[in-house]
């Protein structure tokens, strides 16, 4: 008789459930990950979130009442309209945009060239974001010698502080900039694991460079397309590690500030010790809210589901 | 439609010689196949002609009109792809309908146009489906459709056939070859099968490592094969090559091997009498022109493969094996001994060194 793997390891109850028993056992250190590091960590914020927690760390409960302060706090919706404003522009000029162009262009020339290029736009990621941030504060001085003065001075601009003026420009830059990375790599995987025969056919059939990557090109990464988008969206919406150390949600009175930030903020950063945990916290349940509420809209709209169970590339 | 014309044309990636030198000369109208093994460069020639790669020496002619700067869109030529390259996010209407977009058509000359080339090719009842809603038959003919569509000046196919079975593609070779005839498109075929090549193409170009061996009819090839290359890759059961020298004795000339010895006949002696006695020959045959049950020759009756309608027999002659198809009735028995001669006219004879046929 032939030995038979699958026969042999599910022929009865006993190693039928012993099977199952592995499944979780390899199953266990992602689980437990997640557990730790995101369900405990909501929960504990949700909770706090009902409270009026401060430096003193009591479990003060007052309901829902920090949520109410949240529809009254004025400063509440132009934080919001922050938070959408950065995640949508950086998300169109950076994350998605500049990262389809930077994958479209350097698949398009020699590849060694293209690789030199990527690699460029992979030096924000791997440098400290605190050195990073600095490079930037440096490049946008007020003095006429920083970088983005030189360069401006050279079409007759004269030498403005950056930051003061434009902060906005400067906040969606420096994450722009960190974001593009990952949709850079993503597109240019998935452009580069298209068939050369499409690619050949289109231009027998009389296609140019610009129709092909309309008509053949970009509908066939329409899934890594989307995924970027969706998670990139996720990713921004609770960023705030650059705005904090460009602007500090500046100049003036929460010019800058967004949602993640102001949570942050009031939690951890009040000026003369005054923290603010609970409601910081609720501030934060919001977020993982408006987190949630997205992945579902993107999983229904984008239909992930068809993307987790075939390959949307055929050979 | 156009002729085609290759001069001298090569191309190279980086030390690799992909096309060697390649002349050759397609007239308008005309099927040629070409012909080779993997690696040969039948591919690279195609794409090459299709504009795809920029030739690194050495000029392409339609007509009398230089090509080699004149991009792919530029030479009205449809290609049929081994994979098919259907675009999967475009349905059959629109896979067919896109070179006609390209050219900014208007709507309803597209529609009419799509509509003609599928329903002569049965796909008409498909236009509304995927690719990957379809047979490997059907994405055949909707690749076919796409390239007929453009009404081209010129028919490239790469191996279009190889993804089908066996049943299909012989159904489709015959199809192909009508459509050839009926549309008059100057067609240019690569395969690596023989077989579709001889049955198909008016004239064959047989490649090996970038280089052409041998370009003529299907007959020219199976009767007169240029060299030792072009004889074993034609015909379904390769040819026999017996191994010996060229020796004289008593006027006649021999081949002499390791255990046997054959005559070869009195009308190939003008061509052998520059030849060096001793030299090292291949002596070439094809198993339909062994004659089996008779003859001056003999030996042991090694395996015997039964076709249905043939039958191969294999002929241990001491030290060498040779293959002689004989009806699928004929009587023989493995180990005993069999009586076998060559059809005399049929007899090949190459130098060893240089491949090259003498005869």
């Amino acid at each position: 008789m032939r030995f038979s793997p699958k026969k042999f390891f599910v022929s009865n109850s006993f190693t039928r459930k012993l099977h199952k028993g592995y499944l979780y056992v390899f199953l266990l250190p992602s689980l437990g990950f997640i557990v730790v590091f995101f369900l405990i960590p909501v929960i504990l914020t949700f909770l706090i979130g009902l409270t009026k927690m401060d430096y003193s760390f009591r479990w003060d409960w007052i309901g829902l009442g920090n949520y109410i302060y949240i529809l009254r706090d004025k400063w509440a919706y132009k934080i919001l309209g922050n938070t959408l404003f950065y995640v949508f522009t950086t998300l169109a000029f950076f994350n998605v945009g500049m990262a389809l162009f930077i994958s479209i262009a350097t698949t398009h020339i020699n590849d060694k060239i293209g690789s030199i290029f990527r690699s460029i736009w992979l030096l924000p990621r791997i440098t400290p974001s605190t050195v990073y941030a600095l490079l930037w504060l440096w490049a946008a001085r007020g003095e006429a010698n920083s970088l983005f003065n030189w360069l401006t001075s050279i079409f007759g601009l004269h030498p403005i502080d950056w930051k003061l003026t434009y902060p906005w420009l400067l906040v969606i830059l420096v994450n722009g900039f960190v974001g593009t990375s990952f949709g850079m790599i993503i597109f240019t995987a998935a452009l580069k694991s298209i068939p050369e025969d499409y690619i050949r056919a289109a231009k027998v059939d009389g296609a140019s460079t610009l129709q092909i990557i309309r008509y053949v090109e970009l509908p066939l990464i329409k899934w890594p397309l989307l995924f970027v988008t969706a998670y990139q969206t996720l990713s921004l919406l609770t960023s705030y590690e650059y705005i904090l150390l460009v602007t500090d949600g500046g100049p003036g009175l929460y010019t800058t500030e967004v949602w993640a930030l102001y949570s942050y903020h009031l939690a951890f950063a009040q000026y003369g010790g005054i923290v603010k945990f609970g409601y910081g916290a609720a501030l934060a349940t919001i977020l993982v809210i408006i987190g949630l509420i997205m992945s579902v809209i993107y999983w229904k709209v984008f239909r992930f589901r068809e993307l987790m169970v075939e390959p949307k590339i055929e050979v | 439609m156009v002729s085609v014309k290759l001069v001298n044309l090569s191309k190279y990636f980086h030390n690799v010689k992909a096309v060697d030198n390649l002349n050759l000369e397609i007239k308008d109208g005309e099927f040629v196949a070409l012909l080779g093994p993997s690696g040969c460069g039948k591919t690279t020639t195609l794409l090459m002609i299709a504009g795809i790669y920029k030739p690194t020496n050495g000029y392409i002619y339609f007509d009398n009109r230089l090509m080699n700067d004149v991009p792919p869109k530029d030479r009205n030529v449809g290609m049929v792809f081994q994979s098919y390259a259907l675009y999967p996010h475009m349905s059959v209407f629109d896979n067919i309908a896109f070179p006609l977009k390209l050219k900014k058509r208007p709507k309803d000359e597209i529609r009419r146009k799509v509509k003609e080339v599928a329903d002569l090719l049965g796909i008409g009842e498909l236009l509304d489906r995927k690719p990957s809603q379809l047979s490997g038959g059907q994405q055949q003919r909707v690749a076919l459709a796409r390239a007929l569509v453009k009404e081209p000046d010129i028919f490239l196919m790469d191996e279009p056939l190889s993804n089908l079975d066996a049943k299909l593609r012989i159904q489709m070779r015959a199809e192909l070859k009508k459509m050839q005839k009926t549309f008059k498109i100057t067609t240019i075929y690569v395969t690596h099968d023989q077989v579709e090549a001889m049955t198909m193409a008016d004239r064959i170009a047989v490649l090996n490592k970038g280089v052409l061996q041998q370009y003529g009819s299907p007959d020219e090839l199976y009767n007169r094969p240029k060299n030792i290359f072009v004889a074993g890759f034609i015909g379904s059961v390769p040819m026999n090559f017996i191994r010996g020298a060229l020796k004289r004795t008593n006027g006649d000339y021999i081949l002499e091997g390791l255990d046997y010895l054959f005559k070869i006949p009195r009308t190939y002696h003008d061509v052998l009498k520059d030849i060096e006695v001793g030299t090292e020959v291949i002596l070439g045959v094809r198993p339909e022109h062994v004659d089996i049950g008779f003859g001056e020759y003999s030996g042991k009756v090694y395996v015997v493969e039964p076709l249905g309608r043939d039958q191969i027999i294999h002929i241990d002659i001491g030290g060498e094996i040779i293959r002689a198809l004989a009806p699928g009735d004929y009587k023989v028995e493995e180990g005993k001994d069999i009586k076998f001669s060559f059809k005399e006219d049929k007899i090949h004879i190459f130098d060893k060194k240089s491949g090259e046929a003498y005869i």
